[in-house]
């Protein structure tokens, strides 16, 4: 386990992940009776969850127990679906993203999405996928854009291998590269925090190191927020883990958050403990 | 199953049973009725292919291709080609921006309801036969401002508008929606996404769309009946006058009592097929490219 006891204590305030309270300023996500809909099936219960900054928070649990829609609240990419809508607050920095004066759009520029499929946009190159979110977002500026481009792909530890060949399509690289090139693409327009679906499922052993690596360097930066079927991904790269599972009224709901270690080795509930042990999910 | 004691290799090599004969034999007889079948697809073409160069060879001269058929002496075509290529690139304009435009709002924009509700409509209007859409111009356009080559432009964009916008929905309905959401998730507006990501991807598709009501304008009749009208004059860039077309002079060369004539309405024909089949190899080789990609 790489997750780190050590970095844990060197932050200031402990685990947030099950509420601690009495900070000032707020920093990070909350999440705060989150319940999310499609039409009217209810697939996601009450959620309330902190999510520490410059931290990486995994989000495990079973299939259909509504981890990635928990995800896609957290930057209005949920209500993108035809019918879908979300109740509760989520705020980022203490302002609620779904206030009615907030634009979706500023909310997706500051909380990135990597998906589970890299999907790179098959018309653009390498270079022009990088630089597609600022440069859609008004950028014109050659020399910025350059700039942007190459600190993008150094920061996703793709630059060396593709800074000669920046002017290929984007779809020209490997599975693993072409994840890289997504989280790029993310990292390019500056934002607080990342969220990452299952960001390896697609991909071999070797890429999944490669991104997990990169997730451990980002985490400096950015709030990292991942979904993943895999215990030792989660084991491996988070600080803390909520646990997610299924009611029987099919919604899914937060078991328990918090540091990771915590989790995996002595969790207060016996659906954690069965759920982190392989004896059910 | 296996009640005897032989060995699953020897069993391999035992002679068919008599059910496994006969599947062999009914898969066989499928497939040579299929062929059959396909193969009959293909006879009609050879010979519209082979009529049609047959009887319209002998006319078809330089002369065919160079003088009018208001001519004093060797009348041709040239009035019906060249009215062809004003009136239907002028109907592909009116209905190509306004059918891509119809498609993309349909597939990218409107609600469930709202698309389902106009794709029906669409539906309806490609089925709706193409002399209606001549005789609605003729009771507007015509009935006030006489018979004139846009009024057969016109009739020709009713008739290739529903056919941009289904193809334009289908061919953005293939877009992966990952690509969207991809767009989206980097905080680009709806109305960027779909100008930068959604219709580039679908570039390809959306010209096959147009290219198609393009070939389809070349080869229709009846809009033009009581539209355009046809002209045995050359009329060049005066919209507001009658003007023929290909198939308008096919239809009246070939009533026509001489010989003569009636041939030249063949010769026509082939300029007609060589246009659309032209269209349509472009198309297809497009196709095969975009899949490539």
């Amino acid at each position: 386990m790489t997750a780190t006891p050590t970095a844990v204590a060197t932050r200031e305030s402990t685990p947030t992940a099950r509420g601690a309270a009495g900070h000032q300023a707020e920093v990070g996500l909350r999440l705060d009776g989150v319940s999310a809909f499609y039409g009217d099936f209810r697939a996601v219960r009450d959620v309330t969850l902190e999510v520490r900054p410059m931290a990486v928070t995994a989000l495990i649990g079973p299939s259909g127990c509504g981890k990635s829609t928990v995800l896609r609240t957290l930057n209005r990419m949920h209500e993108t679906i035809g019918g879908a809508r979300v109740e509760g607050s989520v705020r980022l920095d203490g302002i609620d993203i779904y206030r009615p004066d907030v634009d979706p759009i500023r909310v997706r520029r500051l909380v990135g999405m990597v998906f589970q499929r890299p999907n790179p946009f098959p018309s653009m190159s390498i270079y022009e996928n990088v630089a597609s979110g600022v440069r859609l977002g008004g950028l014109r500026d050659r020399r910025q854009l350059d700039e942007v481009v190459e600190r993008s792909l150094r920061r996703a530890a793709l630059w060396d291998e593709v800074k000669d060949k920046r002017h290929h399509p984007g779809t020209s690289l490997s599975g693993g590269q072409q994840q890289r090139l997504c989280i790029a693409r993310t990292i390019a327009v500056e934002p607080e925090a990342i969220l990452m679906d299952e960001p390896c499922s697609a991909l071999d052993p070797v890429s999944t190191r490669h991104i997990e690596e990169l997730i451990a360097e980002l985490r400096r930066t950015f709030t990292i927020m991942i979904v993943t079927h895999n215990l030792a991904q989660a084991a491996r790269v988070s600080d803390d883990t909520a646990f997610f599972t299924m009611g029987d009224d099919r919604a899914g709901f937060l078991v328990e958050a918090g540091p990771t270690t915590t989790m995996f080795t002595s969790p207060t509930n016996r659906l954690t403990e069965d759920y982190v042990a392989g004896r059910f999910g | 199953m296996a009640t005897s004691a032989r060995s699953a290799g020897a069993r391999l090599l035992e002679a068919p049973t008599g059910r496994e004969r006969a599947r062999f034999r009914a898969d066989r007889m499928i497939r040579i009725v299929a062929l059959g079948a396909t193969l009959l697809t293909i006879t009609p073409l050879a010979a519209i292919i082979v009529f049609v160069v047959a009887r319209g060879l002998p006319t078809l001269t330089i002369s065919f291709l160079v003088r009018s058929a208001g001519a004093p002496d060797n009348p041709g075509a040239l009035n019906a080609i060249v009215g062809s290529l004003q009136m239907v690139p002028i109907a592909l304009v009116m209905s190509g921006f306004a059918g891509l435009l119809a498609g993309i709002y349909l597939a990218e924009f409107a609600g469930s309801r709202v698309a389902g509700a106009f794709s029906f409509i669409v539906d309806v209007l490609l089925g709706v036969p193409s002399i209606i859409a001549g005789l609605l111009v003729y009771s507007t356009l015509v009935a006030v401002a006489g018979s004139s080559a846009l009024a057969g432009s016109v009739a020709l964009a009713v008739v290739m508008f529903p056919i941009v916008i289904r193809t334009t929905v289908e061919v953005l309905r293939l877009v992966p929606n990952s690509l969207r959401e991809a767009s989206l998730a980097l905080g680009v507006s709806t109305w960027r996404t779909v100008v930068s990501v959604v219709l580039q991807v679908a570039r390809a598709g959306l010209l096959t769309g147009v290219m198609l009501a393009f070939a389809r304008g070349f080869g229709e009749t009846a809009p033009l009946l009581f539209t355009a009208r046809g002209s045995d004059a050359l009329n060049i860039g005066h919209l507001s006058e009658p003007m023929s077309a290909l198939p308008l002079y096919v239809y009246q060369n070939s009533r026509l009592p001489s010989d003569f004539f009636v041939s030249q309405a063949w010769s026509a024909a082939i300029v007609l097929l060589a246009i659309v089949l032209a269209i349509n190899v472009i198309v297809r080789g497009r196709s095969v490219n975009a899949r490539v990609d």
